[in-house]
């Protein structure tokens, strides 16, 4: 039906979002509430030898002012970590504590050292200006490349490293790079980021004295993982005690998936004060404390035999964690990062190693892609290298080395199986969307314009659905992977359905009630979707890793399988007919040989006015709940090809066109799915062309603004050609895959790809991401200066 | 403290207000319409987009004493749910909007730029929009939208 899986359906969330009638928790108030603001470090690496609070405390307005003492003697816990790795040695992850606020020392600009709480913001901050900080400055350590060289981060912390882990066989990899006909080399850098939500993240926490519990509205991607951590992990209070509510939120990208110290400082000075508490961020402190992104140095050597197919890859990494290890950080540079790097190639023997640093900067973690565009990145730049070195074309130098359609389930040499993948089918079509084939026609043609035009391709794979818990917990993961689901069908047959999954600019809300339209033939606007509060939906692992849809989503349609199979019973003695014999189809239930039917509707109300109904061998009522745990990853994969003229009198590059092509299995909704992979292309030309989030050598953000830090803006960006090709996925009852992150992954290879392809007849033959125009026009000068030696 | 009166949606709105209270905080905090947003301390991002006498503000460059006097519309004050305004169905329809963040913003200055030029070009949305920063969309979506808005107004 036109409402159901595989339609465009307009959202049902719109409307409230363009009338302003959003509710953001920066938009909640309460009776009483308060104003916290933090005093934050502004030197990045120090000992605290004094802290004043005097003058601060007796300040207009002020209600509180506490520091990492005051924590400490109330004995809250820091943020954990939910993922360790074994070390080569194998010892573990080195995992130092993350005081809440400081003790005693600093570690970041930005780094929180006491709050201030007063009658309003502006109190609040005025206030905080009065808190005196004693430093004795140690040196920072901002530099990735020399990190572990560097002053000690971390007490007992050896050389700066939080772990070094390593994947794959080296001994076989390194002897496919001695047999090897070629090897490429190639070192790149993958440029930090800042996640740049345009909601800033703010907490809003209240405690109720009566029933000793506390309520958390909160900028959260997973609330009940939140309340997970806060309470066991942190306050050690019972769970059932705390509330957390992600209302509304505006973006997350991965930043809002951790829970962080200034959410926490709420619930706990709630409590002491007795007062509600709210704190919103401001854009400066976004960009100083919300988890960044990537940030790698990776070398890579790909071993070629005499006909050109890959027979080896090893990849060295070091990638830098910042200054406390973020929930998650462990798991982007090795699990989500390693396992990929046989990308869409059949690839014998492969090798990583990762070194995961402490540097005195904000703490890393996942950002839109996480590990995955690193993997990617690094592979199609090589890939690319390699096409130009051995004189085949990108495209067909890829076709060489896809794995064939009829090796799946394919195991690849890092860990990984993926179940089911065509790569040819979509490359030929991205080739065909682009016109792959007149290019030199237009590269001669702007060429007469003055400009150098380039053509870049870029063949990602990611692994999505997070997560088999059983895989996950073997590999250092703490938590589970699974998703959950609710659907209460009400007396009149509507429906609502309660997800642990949570939506901030997914859509779940229509995507969902598409999957139950389709399923029980009720129109969409029956259907209500709840979402987002601990109190009301199953406990749910919410949404990052493009998980919501291939895991969330075969909840809820195992959730419904129940509530059809219930259902059939009911109808069976509605009709006099035995259960197997019942079909149900668009509303309708039959009776197969037989003029029987009745409606969705009608045994709804049965199952809740029982007058007719089989009680001893039916409960009544119709509400059903799954938790479903993912058999295996999900294997989005597809192609992107990149067109891209330069001036060379300026180093501007500007984006001609783009064509998308990508395999996300089975689509609900076209239309949100195009809108997914547009908003991750933009950020991934983000990456490749504008952001970068820049420390001086003091460990001094000097990207702490919009004025600083280049965002993509409309006349950046082009609009976009996408498409789909689709092979379901083998394992899951939706054959659904995810594509929340692919445009990320796959855009920054290709833009780059497509630049140096550009520029290779001046001699261009690397190019650092971001592409800025200053650092193209010195890469040329550079070629062709050396070319004039 | 000072006296404001101002009319917001077309309401009258007398207030005490500090003297470096933002034309935003307000709008949000006073007045108590949290559909401007504040996404930026550097008057870059453009949630705070609202109309001043018709001409589209960045509401957090303004303080709330400088209004005195004027006309302000809101993205509470274009449409209801009932009746959308054209930019706004046109967003809806287009799937101009993810988070719904920078929407607000976004749907005013799009208003604005529409009222200006009846039947902007791709290109001409794309450099009109360049003070509205969306960090889900793209943007690809948002320029469909603002081109059938256009349309819909009557361009
Ligand atoms: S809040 Fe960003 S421009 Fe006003
Ligand atoms: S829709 Fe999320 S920032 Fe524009």
């Amino acid at each position: 039906m036109s409402e159901g899986i595989g339609a465009s359906v307009k959202r049902k969330e719109d409307k409230k979002f363009l009338t302003g009638k959003g509710k953001y928790t920066d938009d909640i108030n309460r009776p009483g509430q308060v104003y916290a603001h933090f005093v934050r470090s502004d030197v990045a690496h120090a000992n605290i030898k004094s802290i004043n609070t005097k003058a601060a405390s007796q300040a207009a307005g002020v209600v509180a002012v506490y520091i990492g003492e005051d924590v400490a003697a109330d004995g809250i816990g820091g943020p954990i970590c939910g993922w360790v790795v074994p070390n080569r040695d194998g010892s573990a992850t080195h995992e130092p504590p993350h005081p809440l606020l400081a003790q005693g020392k600093v570690r970041f600009v930005g780094d929180a050292i006491a709050v201030v709480i007063a009658e309003s913001v502006e109190q609040a901050k005025s206030a905080s200006e009065l808190v005196e900080v004693d430093y004795e400055e140690l040196p920072a350590v901002a530099n990735l490349e020399t990190a572990s060289s560097g002053a000690e981060i971390h007490e007992g912390m050896k050389e700066n490293r939080y772990f070094d882990w390593e994947l794959g066989d080296e001994a076989a990899t390194d002897k496919a790079l001695q047999s090897a006909a070629k090897v490429v080399k190639l070192s790149v850098r993958n440029n930090r980021l800042i996640p740049n939500a345009m909601e800033p993240r703010s907490a809003l926490a209240e405690y109720d004295d009566l029933g000793g519990s506390y309520t958390l509205h909160t900028t959260s991607q997973n609330p009940h993982l939140a309340r997970l951590i806060l309470a066991a992990f942190m306050f050690q209070i019972p769970e059932s005690k705390l509330r957390v509510i992600a209302p509304d939120v505006g973006g997350g990208f991965g930043s809002k998936i951790y829970v962080y110290i200034e959410e926490a400082v709420c619930i706990w000075s709630s409590k002491k004060i007795n007062r509600p508490v709210k704190w919103t961020a401001d854009r400066t402190q976004s960009f100083l404390t919300d988890a960044h992104g990537r940030d790698h140095i990776n070398n890579v050597q790909l071993a070629l035999d005499e006909s050109n197919k890959i027979i080896g890859l090893r990849v060295d990494t070091v990638c830098n964690l910042g200054s406390y290890l973020s929930a998650f950080a462990v798991a982007v540079p090795t699990y989500l990062h390693g396992t990929l790097l046989s990308g869409l190639y059949d690839i014998p023997t492969i090798y990583t190693n990762v070194k995961g640093m402490a540097t005195t900067t904000a703490p890393v973690d996942a950002y839109r892609g996480a590990g995955r565009p690193e993997a990617t990145y690094l592979l199609e730049r090589t890939m690319d290298a390699a096409a130009r070195e051995v004189g085949m074309d990108q495209a067909e130098f890829r076709r060489l080395n896809f794995i064939p359609k009829d090796a799946f389930p394919y195991q690849t040499a890092v860990a990984l199986q993926y179940d089911t993948g065509d790569y040819e089918p979509n490359l030929d079509k991205a080739m065909e969307m682009i016109d792959y084939k007149s290019f030199e026609a237009r590269r001669s043609e702007a060429s007469k314009r003055g400009k150098y035009r380039g053509i870049g391709v870029s063949s990602y794979i990611e692994a999505c659905g997070l997560a088999p818990s059983a895989v996950a917990g073997a590999l250092g993961g703490r938590v589970g992977g699974w998703e959950s689901a609710s659907v209460r069908v009400d007396p009149t047959g509507t429906v609502t359905v309660f997800s642990g999954a949570h939506s901030h600019g997914q859509g779940h809300a229509t995507t969902f009630s598409q999957i139950v339209s389709e399923r029980l033939g009720i129109p969409n606007a029956n259907v209500e979707f709840v979402h987002g509060d601990s109190d009301k939906t199953p406990f749910g692992m919410g949404t990052y890793g493009s998980r919501s849809l291939a895991v969330g989503g075969v909840a809820l349609s195992k959730a419904l399988d129940k509530v059809v199979e219930k259902s059939k019973k009911i109808a069976a003695h509605l009709m006099e007919a035995s259960a197997e014999d019942v079909e149900f189809k668009d509303g309708k239930f039959t009776v197969a040989g037989t003029d029987k039917e009745t409606a969705f509707g009608d045994v709804a109300l049965a199952a809740y006015v029982p007058h007719n109904y089989p009680l001893e061998t039916l409960e009544p009522g119709l509400e059903e709940t799954a938790f479903y745990d993912p058999m295996n990853f999900t294997y989005p994969a597809g192609t992107h090809i990149a067109e891209v003229e330069v001036d060379p009198a300026t180093g501007v590059v500007e984006i001609v066109d783009w064509a998308a092509c990508d395999d996300f299995g089975n689509l609900i909704n076209p239309m949100i799915v195009e809108g997914q992979v547009h908003g991750g292309i933009a950020q991934g030309i983000g990456q490749a062309l504008l952001e970068n989030a820049h420390y001086d050598e003091n460990g001094q953000l000097l990207t702490a603004s919009y004025m600083d830090y280049c965002m993509p803006r409309a006349d950046d960006l082009p609009s976009f050609k996408v498409e789909c090709t689709n092979t379901p996925c083998t394992h899951n009852d939706l054959g659904v895959k995810g594509c929340g992150e692919a445009g990320a992954i796959a855009s920054p290879p290709a833009l780059i790809n497509a630049i140096i392809n550009a520029l290779s007849p001046l001699g261009v033959s690397d190019m650092s991401m971001p592409a800025t125009p200053e650092t193209v026009w010195r890469a040329i000068q550079n070629a062709q200066a050396r070319a004039a030696e | 403290m000072a006296e404001v009166s101002l009319k917001v949606n077309g309401k009258v709105e007398n207030h005490e207000v500090g003297e470096n209270t933002l034309l935003v905080d307000f709008i949000r905090e006073t007045v108590g319409l949290t559909g401007t947003h504040v996404g930026c301390d550097t008057s870059q991002c453009g949630a705070c987009v609202v109309h001043v006498d018709g001409v589209s503000v960045k509401a957090c460059t303004m303080l709330a004493m400088q209004a005195e006097g004027s006309e302000v519309t809101t993205i509470e004050g274009i449409g209801s749910s009932e009746k959308l305004h054209p930019m706004q169905e046109a967003f809806h329809e287009n799937h101009g909007l993810q988070c719904g963040f920078c929407t607000p913003g976004m749907v005013m200055s799009a208003i604005e730029l529409v009222s200006k030029n009846k039947s902007p070009s791709e290109a001409e949305i794309r450099d009109g929009l360049e003070g509205n920063i969306c960090r889900c969309t793209g943007y690809h979506n948002i320029v469909k939208s603002v081109q059938a808005g256009a349309e819909k107004m009557g361009g």
